[in-house]
């Protein structure tokens, strides 16, 4: 088992005949992701070939999961067409649309998590601006890199990319059971505590490592959650103790302003509900190795 | 992006909201002119980005318009809280004031919706209304689909208690903020105060507008609002380049693929300077998935081009982006730098790691570049940086 995709996941891609989809599509099926379409209106039945794979174009989002089964939809969409994408996806009702577009306008990430709840959540949104998700061995949605890591028994949730890569890479003898990259904007679909749920409940997964950055409030009510719902045990990472107030890093979602968001008060709040915090991305590996291996 | 006062009253008048007339002057003389525009008596207020202007001595009436040249000629170029007047806004003044309030829109991050809030108690620091009496501030939660109309904005109003006489008044001005705040892409719209006059009128007297950057594409207006005169030079330099940059206090340059790795760098060194005669990271630098030869060939550029910079330090994981062609990028960038007639001095630790690391670390051996160290731990790599930083002080 696994969260939210596994080897059965019929994936389909939103943006797939651009330059970043065509990349990224040739690299999750190399990972076994079994991909069933993609999805662009002006080259509707028409076939795009990655080394003998050939995989069909669709013209709507609707039209590719009544014709494929698809579950997974995977976005690259530029910024300026994200919002209607999404949209689109909601509509049709995919189970799950993950976003990796950066760069969405605030009013339009904000517009289209507001829509989803207008239809009752039946679309989980992960992202904007993340990595997508990976279940090692079984099935790749999104950029993360397939071959940093094995099949294992730490599930992994993270606001940053390059940070989830380090940490996979860090604890690649022990491998993963699912690694969730749910993006650093200031309005994302799925948080921590959903995947902290998920992992929770997912008898394969043993330990959770869970990577916050500085900017709003998620990691303390992850924490609030933990204390009360989570059993196994959490290692946490929290990045930008040293960023300084007002100043944006990268991240459209990691600014501090004023004393809420500090690295400093996630740290306290994660330590306070009993999850080991590591100093640095290496030492956090190892606080997750030692509770593993004892 | 923050803007100025008289940026934000401009944005207001266009969408409606309804403020007092009030130009931007950046010279002494230009403030009789326009005085005179507004018949002879004026307010002049200093434009700087920071809160307590006013205390500061930044806001002075001007009975005449050679007390306002007077009163411009004070004002610019003081020092407010570390920000420099280079600018004064010439406003009418205000009629008689009977009451001042606050209203604002701004996104809930926690609930993934917008907020408005809105106060009878204006004039003050909101944070601290919140903190004395947070029953005198209403936050009302607005669904980004269903926005603000006029109903929404009485029942906004009405959360806030404000007095029958204005409520319908304020509840209009409520729905020009929210316009303004969709139409421009706005993180923020604050009015602070919003006012009641004694003839029985509501204006916005001040406010603050923060706009979201990743909208610029549909609000092509919004690059002339920047104030590039602020901008740090090497940050400006930066962002010519794309490149993704922020200049901070310390010695030891970093360079770096993801927000929240070079982040996570940043605290690194900053860990290892503590063994290190205190030095810290001099910047924030990523240079994002591909790293290029010439994005790295950019971003050493600016980094070496600092003056406080004493090491660097490149911290780079290979997703997708194999180390190969990271090393290779490094070794070019140094070659483009010398045959540019850079003098590159500055010690440089490189760390490597993920995908392709040990073909990436071999090009770094056996280019055998006398200023450049290999270090393969980020831990091992950034204590080295911030050594060499610390010997070089």
């Amino acid at each position: 088992m696994a969260i939210f995709l596994t080897k059965d996941s019929k994936v389909i891609v939103q943006g797939m005949t651009g330059a970043t989809g065509m990349k990224h599509t040739k690299l999750m099926l190399a990972d076994g992701t079994n991909i069933v379409g993609g999805v662009n209106p002006r080259k509707a039945g028409t076939t795009v070939d990655f080394d003998g794979t050939e995989v069909p174009v669709f013209g709507s989002v609707a039209e590719a999961m009544e014709k494929t089964g698809a579950d997974v939809s995977v976005l690259f969409v530029p910024p300026a067409f994200a919002k209607a994408a999404v949209v689109e996806a909601i509509d049709a009702e995919i189970p799950l649309a993950v976003v990796i577009t950066e760069g969405i306008a605030v009013h339009d990430s904000a517009a289209f998590w507001a829509y989803a709840g207008s239809k009752g959540n039946k679309t989980r949104i992960i992202g904007p601006n993340c990595p997508g998700l990976i279940t090692p061995g079984q099935s790749n949605a999104g950029i993360i890199p397939g071959d940093i890591t094995k099949p294992g028994r730490i599930g992994l949730v993270s606001k940053s990319g390059t940070l989830t890569y380090q940490m996979m890479y860090e604890l690649r003898d022990i491998g993963f059971s699912s690694a969730v990259g749910i993006g650093g904007d200031p309005v994302i679909g799925t948080t921590h505590i959903d995947a902290l749920a998920a992992f929770e409940a997912d008898p394969e997964t043993d330990l959770i490592v869970m990577i916050g950055e500085i900017g709003g409030d998620a990691e303390e009510r992850a924490a609030d959650f933990i204390a009360k719902n989570v059993t196994k045990p959490v290692v946490g990472y929290v990045a930008g103790f040293t960023a300084p107030e007002g100043k944006t890093m990268g991240h459209a979602g990691a600014i501090v302003s004023g004393s809420s968001g500090t690295a400093a008060a996630k740290k306290e709040a994660l330590e306070a509900a009993g999850v080991k915090v590591g100093k640095t991305p290496t030492e956090t590996a190892k606080l997750a190795r030692e509770i593993l291996e004892g | 992006m923050d803007l100025f006062e008289y940026q934000a009253r401009d944005l207001f008048a266009k969408h409606g909201v309804p403020v007092l007339a009030g130009e931007v002057i950046d010279t002494p003389e230009a403030a009789r002119e326009a005085t005179e525009r507004l018949g002879g008596k004026s307010v002049v207020k200093a434009q700087v980005k920071v809160g307590g202007r006013g205390k500061a001595g930044g806001v002075k009436l001007a009975a005449d318009p050679d007390e306002a040249v007077a009163r411009a000629t004070d004002i610019l170029g003081m020092d407010i809280k570390g920000h420099t007047v280079h600018k004064v806004m010439i406003a009418e003044l205000s009629p008689e004031i009977e009451a001042e309030y606050y209203v604002s829109y701004l996104l809930d991050r926690t609930n993934r919706t917008f907020l408005a809030m809105a106060s009878v108690q204006g004039g003050m620091d909101i944070e601290e209304v919140a903190e004395k009496t947070p029953e005198a501030l209403a936050k009302v939660p607005v669904n980004a689909v269903d926005g603000v109309d006029i109903k929404k904005a009485r029942e906004i109003v009405a959360q806030a208690k404000f007095p029958a006489d204005v409520a319908e008044g304020v509840a209009e001005a409520m729905v020009t903020l929210w316009d303004t705040f969709v139409a421009e892409d706005a993180l923020l719209v604050e009015v602070n105060p919003l006012v009641k006059t004694k003839d029985g009128r509501i204006l916005a007297l001040d406010g603050k507008v923060s706009l979201d950057e990743n909208a610029d594409f549909r609000q092509p207006g919004h690059e002339a609002l920047e104030d590039k005169a602020a901008a740090n030079p090497l940050e400006a330099a930066a962002k010519a380049k794309n490149l993704n940059y922020v200049k901070l206090e310390g010695e030891v340059g970093i360079i770096g693929n993801g927000a929240g790795l070079v982040m996570s760098t940043l605290d690194v060194v900053a860990y290892a300077g503590e063994d290190h005669g205190n030095v810290k990271p001099a910047n924030f630098l990523d240079i994002g998935g591909g790293a290029s030869a010439e994005v790295m060939a950019n971003g050493l550029e600016i980094i070496l081009g600092d003056p406080d910079v004493k090491s660097v330090f490149v911290n780079v994981f290979g997703g997708i982006t194999a180390c190969d062609e990271v090393a290779n990028g490094i070794v070019q960038a140094l070659e483009l730098l010398k045959s540019k007639g850079e003098d590159v001095t500055k010690p440089l630790v490189v760390r490597l790691d993920g995908n392709n690391a040990e073909l990436g670390r071999k090009i770094l051996s056996d280019a055998n570049h006398p200023l450049v160290q290999r270090v393969d731990t980020m831990d091992g790599a950034a204590d080295k940086a911030a050594e060499l930083a610390a010997a070089a002080k």
